[in-house]
């Protein structure tokens, strides 16, 4: 493994997987056979040819033999990403960032709330709360989708759903023909979650409007903010803390970040762009 | 076993309603049954109902020649649907399709509107609780348009 954190080693792309119309998970085979990091830790991947982006790591951290990320192709790297084939070979640089308070949060409630891609960068979070499962309170999965074609892992959801030791609530925007479960937004999911709010932690991940009114919705049950973690996202070059690309106030994402406590964000995402 | 007065009392939709005004409200009120695939009203028919929504889930549609019918929400037990009786012309704006075997208390529109006009404290009031059914809804459906998961 490379011991300077600017330089990328080569791991090859084991599998493939078309996840939804537009997201597809590449599983990646570490050199040194296995690739530690914490829930939440985010890779530099870098597509030959296109350019280098932040992904969060979605696979088991108890499983670090694979390397897995879940990725939408939005723009330029992500589709040039998309191209990949088993056999071709990926730069990568990391772990990089902060984790979800798994631990802090044992003898809690944990509800985990997020919304389309989002479920990718919590997969490990929820891998890691199973494993521990009888340290923890309920354990709560709120997930909101555009559409039933839109929703992320369905056999991996129909499963945790399945299980008597956690609560499973999917919901989606708009749904035509047979889905039978929630249509809404996510937040509505929350005035009914069955979890103690002076004893619960939150794990929030999705855009920042949707984190806006996920946090409302919480502090409405009693949650407070500093029982409520966020992930944030921002453009990245270095992702070690030496270029101020991913600024966020005092903060840079990469390192500071990308999971943050909500009350040590909450006045910057309030703060308007000019 | 609880009666329609006791339920609608208990409701947080009608919370703080004097008991007398709970008991004009129970005359205009009675049990319904909705099997599963049931069509509980559609676009364009009088409106001459409103909802509380016992047990079930009842799924809020809007025809859309050549897509079928697209669900834009569920509604689950606690919630009140059903506000076109308020307004003119009194029809319903979109379809209500029962997805698991529902039970509600029925409304009648038109035994409640008579003892509204003639009582317009309890007129003030109800149109106070569906106004502030109807921000909630209007919150989630402008969340909605936001399509915040790929925001
Ligand atoms: C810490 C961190 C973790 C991340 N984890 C994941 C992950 O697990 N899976 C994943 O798919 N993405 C993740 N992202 C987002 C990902 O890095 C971006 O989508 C990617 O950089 C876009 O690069 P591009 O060259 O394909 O798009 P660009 O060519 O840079 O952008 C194309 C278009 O996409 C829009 N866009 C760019 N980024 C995003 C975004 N994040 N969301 C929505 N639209 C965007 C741009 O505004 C532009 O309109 C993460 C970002 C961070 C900071
Ligand atoms: S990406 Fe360079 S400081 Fe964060």
């Amino acid at each position: 493994m490379n011991t300077d954190p600017m330089v990328p080693d080569l791991f090859r792309v084991q599998k493939v997987r078309k996840e939804t119309l537009d997201t597809f998970t590449l599983e990646l085979s570490p050199k040194q056979k296995k690739f530690r990091f914490e829930p939440g830790q985010f890779n530099m991947l870098y597509v030959s040819g296109a350019g280098e982006i932040p992904i969060s790591i979605s696979g088991n951290p108890n499983q670090p033999e694979s390397l897995i990320h879940t990725t939408r192709a939005v723009g330029s790297v992500t589709n040039a990403m998309r191209k990949l084939k088993a056999g071709d070979y990926l730069g990568v640089r990391g772990p990089f960032g902060t984790k979800w308070p798994v631990d802090k949060a044992m003898g809690d409630d944990v509800v985990i709330i997020t919304g389309g891609i989002g479920l990718a960068p919590l997969r490990p979070a929820v891998y890691d709360i199973l494993a521990k499962r009888g340290r923890y309170g309920n354990v709560v999965l709120l997930y909101g989708a555009r559409t039933p074609e839109d929703i992320l892992y369905p056999k991996e959801i129909m499963g945790w759903r399945s299980r008597f030791d956690m609560d499973v609530h999917v919901t989606v925007d708009r749904a035509a023909g047979s889905w039978h479960s929630n249509v809404g937004v996510v937040t509505k999911l929350i005035p009914k979650a069955p979890f103690d709010p002076q004893n619960t932690t939150a794990f929030i991940c999705g855009p920042e409007v949707m984190i806006r009114f996920t946090t409302q919705e919480l502090k409405k049950r009693g949650l407070s903010d500093d029982k409520i973690y966020v992930s944030m996202e921002r453009n990245m070059k270095c992702a070690i803390g030496f270029c101020g690309h991913c600024q966020l106030g005092p903060y840079f994402v990469c390192k500071d970040g990308p999971v943050f406590r909500y009350d040590e964000i909450k006045r910057l995402l309030e703060i308007r762009e000019v | 076993m609880e009666t329609l007065k006791q339920y609608l009392q208990e409701h947080p939709f009608f919370e703080g309603l004097p008991e007398n005004d709970v008991d004009l409200l129970v005359g205009c009120a009675k049990n319904v049954r909705f099997e599963t695939g049931a069509q509980i009203f559609r676009e364009g028919e009088k409106a001459n109902q409103f909802f509380i929504l016992r047990h079930g889930r009842v799924a809020i549609d809007i025809y859309s020649p050549g897509k079928g019918n697209i669900t834009v929400e569920t509604l689950d037990a606690g919630e009140v649907f059903g506000w076109s009786w308020l307004v003119p012309p009194f029809c319903w704006n979109f379809d209500a399709r029962v997805i698991e075997l529902t039970r509600a208390v029925a409304m009648d529109a038109e035994c409640l509107r008579k003892k509204l006009k003639s009582d317009p404290r309890l007129g003030y009031e109800m149109f106070k609780r569906f106004a502030k059914v109807m921000t909630q809804r209007l919150q989630a459906q402008r969340v909605q348009l936001l399509d915040v998961y790929s925001a």
